[in-house]
């Protein structure tokens, strides 16, 4: 490929990714502003996000978060949390023939949901290059680690994040993330079991145990439903 | 700016349960077949994931901390993410300042 048509790709990727660049950037603020008030400096929040660069672990990381970290806590929850990835690295794993290997496996490195998402809706369409993901990637991600150190920096000075209800930011893009895993009835039984599991564990068992449980309660729960439909057909 | 040693390694141990999680699906494809059943379950991962966080937050803290999720998940059904979050901040806001809470 020439130089020019890497130009092209990388900024037709980066331009496709624009509008979720744009919306993670509260996002990231938020996330700033609630690791500064768990008492994290603006350096340990900045290398969270880069080192980590998955929003979702990050706000379950600040949930459970305590004085001294507990590395095996926050490392398990880490891993229950983005078990996802290796569902969605196996899907995308299967477009990338444009890539070479350690291009796919640094390409990986950056799989976030919406960067994921964006590569998925691509490689339907037409080839995805390396450097249509690298447009789509990095700008993404200097984003989030920029916003939130700056949310760190301001939220030491806006305080309290519950006053004004932001401690509620991360419940509710969670809520909004588990609306688009809706399939019909059999993500109904997933979500009640899971729900129930992790209320009753949450009462019983310390640390981010009830994870872990609702988890394993959501599995059983559409292996059962898938168990049965086979049994009436 | 200052650096836990104990929060520099959490850090650390997160970013590698990440990367993990990442790479772990790229060496799957290449040694294993998955099949109907083990799709099925894999396929449940996430929203049990994201609804087992949500869980205590949204049916055991609080009447707000309830009505907040309730009108996100109707809100986030029309609206794209970022609007429907600012809805759900708002009314647990709104909320706590009605409980008193």
């Amino acid at each position: 490929m020439k130089r020019a048509e890497i130009l092209d790709e990388f900024a037709g990727g980066m331009r496709a990714m624009a509008p979720l660049t744009v919306a993670v950037m509260p996002i990231g603020l938020v996330f700033g502003a609630l690791a500064a008030a768990n008492g994290l400096s603006s350096l340990e929040v900045t290398l969270m996000s880069a080192l980590v660069f998955a929003g979702g672990s990050q706000f379950v990381a600040m949930d459970i978060w305590a004085h001294p970290a507990s590395w095996g806590a926050l490392a398990f929850s880490a891993l229950l949390v983005n078990i996802r990835h290796v569902l969605m690295s196996a899907s995308i794993g299967t477009k990338m023939p444009a890539f070479s290997i350690p291009a796919k496996y640094a390409a990986m490195l950056l799989l976030a949901d919406e960067i994921w998402a964006m590569a998925e809706l691509r490689a339907e369409r037409t080839q995805l290059t390396p450097a249509w993901y690298a447009g789509l990637a990095i700008p993404f991600y200097c984003i989030w680690v920029l916003a939130s150190l700056a949310g760190s920096i301001a939220g030491t000075l806006l305080g309290d994040p519950t006053t004004v209800g932001l401690d509620f930011a991360f419940p509710a893009v969670f809520t909004v993330l588990v609306m688009g895993f809706w399939k019909g009835r059999e993500t109904g039984a997933v979500l009640a079991a899971s729900a129930a599991a992790a209320v009753f564990a949450h009462q019983l068992l310390p640390g981010v145990w009830y994870i872990a449980a609702g988890a394993a309660a959501g599995v059983v729960a559409t292996l059962f439903m898938g168990r049965r439909r086979e049994v009436c057909a | 700016m200052t650096l836990d040693p104990n929060t520099f390694l959490a850090i650390v141990a997160m970013a590698a349960a990440t990367v993990l999680t990442r790479v772990a699906g790229l060496v799957l494809i290449r040694f294993v077949a998955i099949g109907p059943q083990q799709k099925r379950a894999l396929e449940a991962i996430p929203p049990a994931v994201l609804m087992a966080v949500i869980a205590p937050t949204a049916l055991v803290t609080g009447p707000a901390e309830t009505l907040a999720t309730v009108a996100t998940a109707i809100a986030a059904m029309r609206l794209p993410l970022l609007a429907a979050v600012a809805i759900g901040v708002f009314v647990v806001a709104v909320g706590r300042a009605v409980v008193g809470a």
